[in-house]
């Protein structure tokens, strides 16, 4: 043999590149596993995770018609003490409403009914627009001059025009299409609420 | 390779020593004065370097940026403020990087709107045009990840806005939002790992994209203001008739126009570095609050026209996928041209109305962007949509039924 390059006559081909395909996937399996620590360190640290942890709200220092924003987990949190005749109110639009039943939209068992809530009065939602995260700005007064004649009260997305009602539900002609959503939250006792748990799961 | 040895014979002292080691001269013989470019480039000509010029302008003003910026939470928006008010010179640096990313948009988009207007899409230079539609979409996510950097009220609520079109993924949506965040919100992490990708990642990605542009360039050579290819007619010598060296012509050429380019550039930085609003937004000059949205949130005038067109749709969903086929469709266009002529020159009155409707329509979509989403406004933004994907959609049908001109065998041109 001159040439040591040279493929020799007999050379099994067939074999060799056999073995150069086999060589290179496992290599890539390699390569692949290898990606999983730089991907896996995008998610949320454990520092992160441990500063999520429930929080506690007394609801009896809410005015009837008052509003409250906390913050858990880095997500603004609104707690309603609704009057009762905002609650009467409630049923009187559904026609109005994408999804008057909450079958579409994204809220804990206990807080899929006429309410959406736990407590008749209390209203707890992630403030968050489901359109594209923007704050809804409250606007409780029964025909506000600025919604209409017939605006039952509720939120107003000032970046894309969504409205919802007091419990949360969108009306039509919304670019969001579901609910506000609903975070998980129990009564401890009769007015402390803890939001991020829920009785039956423990911590979300 | 007698190119080399042409390159380093009768060359004495460090010129041969080098040249010997790195080859200098044979790359400038063959790349540059060897080059051939038509000798009919015109005004639009001037956008490729200027794109490039500004590209090195972000790289250096942004280095001396970094020396002082702090990317966290609590420190970055009053790093900046810090810069601007403590740094000495300071200030310039920053208004240099602000503007200079309006300036790139303004730069890129007229250097496509000439490629449009050309044909520099059509075969053979396919490739060429994918490779700057994916330069576009280095350069829109390195505008807006540096755009969160100031963490001003605006930084903060655009990336909540950008990220969570994210989540309208089906399926795995929510869990990429997570990830990308790194936190259970628009967070001190999420802001960390975009000032890493603005400053690392994405430029180094744009600048391999660029020589691979470049590159392109160079296999297809430039395509011209009468879309035809030079090196079709060429003389003895093989060399294109109507081609002249790039280098001095147009290099001298391009000098004169990053002089004319500088004087606008400058003339923003001192005197309206804000631009009423525009290159700067009002509400970024408040830090980032997660309890209280801006009035109006709106990104930037670059990404106006395709923000425009995601609230034009009543669901999100398709909103955030209308928003992706605007940009994907470009990378189609050299296929959905079907004229026997490339420049715009040449081409019917159909595609001209065409072409001439599509900047109008991509022009009011970012003044609708930038406006409140409700009434007349909306209803605009949607007619205008349709019209922007009209302009793609009908162009295999518009572009193969009119009668266009003749394209010239040579080059037209008046010296």
């Amino acid at each position: 043999m001159s040439d040591e390059n040279a493929t020799p006559d007999d050379a099994d081909l067939s074999r060799r590149k056999f073995l150069t395909v086999a060589t290179a996937a496992t290599g890539a399996v390699g390569a692949a596993f290898t990606l999983v620590p730089f991907i896996a360190s995008w998610k949320p640290s454990e520092r992160a995770r441990a500063l999520g942890a429930p929080l506690e709200i007394d609801v009896s220092k809410l005015e009837p018609g008052q509003m409250i924003t906390k913050s858990w987990r880095k997500q603004p949190i609104y707690v309603v003490r609704r009057t009762p005749e905002s609650l009467a109110k409630l049923g009187g639009h559904d026609g109005n409403l994408k999804d008057p039943k909450s079958e579409a939209s994204d809220q804990p068992a206990y807080a899929k009914n006429d309410m959406r809530s736990l407590k008749p009065e209390v209203l707890v939602l992630y403030a968050a627009c489901t359109h594209l995260g923007c704050l809804p700005k409250q606007f409780f007064t029964v025909a506000d001059p600025a919604m209409g004649a017939d605006w039952p009260g509720g939120f107003f997305c000032p970046c894309h025009g969504s409205r919802f009602d007091l419990a949360g539900r969108v009306f039509n002609g919304s670019p969001a299409s579901a609910n506000l959503r609903v975070p998980p939250h129990k009564f401890e006792s009769d007015t402390m609420l803890v939001i991020g748990v829920d009785a039956t799961q423990g911590a979300a | 390779m007698a190119a080399s040895t042409d390159t380093t014979a009768g060359k004495t002292g460090f010129r041969a020593w080098l040249n010997k080691r790195l080859p200098v001269d044979e790359f400038v013989d063959s790349q540059l004065i060897g080059y051939f470019a038509p000798k009919n480039f015109n005004l639009w000509y001037f956008f490729g370097s200027l794109a490039l010029l500004v590209f090195v302008i972000q790289i250096l003003s942004g280095i001396f940026l970094t020396m002082h910026y702090k990317p966290s939470e609590a420190m970055a928006f009053d790093s900046v403020e810090y810069i601007m008010r403590e740094v000495e010179w300071g200030w310039l640096i920053r208004y240099l990087h602000s503007t200079g990313a309006s300036f790139f948009f303004i730069v890129v988009y007229l250097h496509m709107f000439r490629a449009l207007m050309y044909g520099s899409y059509r075969a053979p230079r396919e490739l060429l045009w994918i490779l700057g539609m994916l330069l576009y979409l280095a350069l829109m996510a390195e505008a807006f990840m540096g755009y969160v950097l100031p963490w001003g009220n605006m930084s903060y609520w655009g990336a909540q806005v950008i990220v969570n079109l994210f989540g309208t993924i089906p399926v795995i949506g929510p869990g990429i939002v997570e990830w990308i965040r790194g936190d259970y919100g628009i967070a001190d992490s999420t802001l960390n790992r975009f000032f890493a990708l603005h400053v690392i990642a994405v430029p180094f990605a744009i600048a391999f994209l660029i020589l691979m542009h470049l590159v392109a360039l160079r296999q297809t050579g430039s395509n011209n203001p009468d879309g035809i290819e030079i090196k079709a007619k060429t003389g003895a010598d093989g060399k294109p008739l109507d081609g002249i060296p790039f280098h001095p012509y147009y290099t001298v050429k391009d000098i004169v126009g990053v002089g004319v380019f500088l004087l606008f550039f400058c003339g923003v930085i001192f005197f309206v570095p804000t631009f009423g609003g525009l290159f700067l937004e009002k509400p970024n000059f408040e830090p980032a609050n997660a309890l209280s949205t801006p009035e109006h949130i709106a990104p930037v005038w670059y990404f106006t026209a395709f923000y425009a067109m995601l609230r034009a749709v009543p669901d999100q969903q398709m909103g955030a996928l209308l928003m992706l086929l605007a940009i994907v469709v470009l990378f189609f266009l050299p296929w959905l041209d079907r004229s026997p002529v490339k420049s715009i020159r040449y081409k019917g009155w159909i595609s001209k109305l065409a072409l001439a409707l599509f900047v109008v329509a991509f022009v009011a979509l970012s003044y609708l962007g930038l406006q409140p989403a409700d009434g007349l406004y909306v209803i605009l933004a949607r007619i205008f949509t349709a019209v922007y994907f009209a302009f793609f959609i009908l162009m295999p049908w518009y572009t193969s039924i009119e009668t266009c001109k003749p394209a010239p065998e040579r080059v037209s041109y008046h010296a």
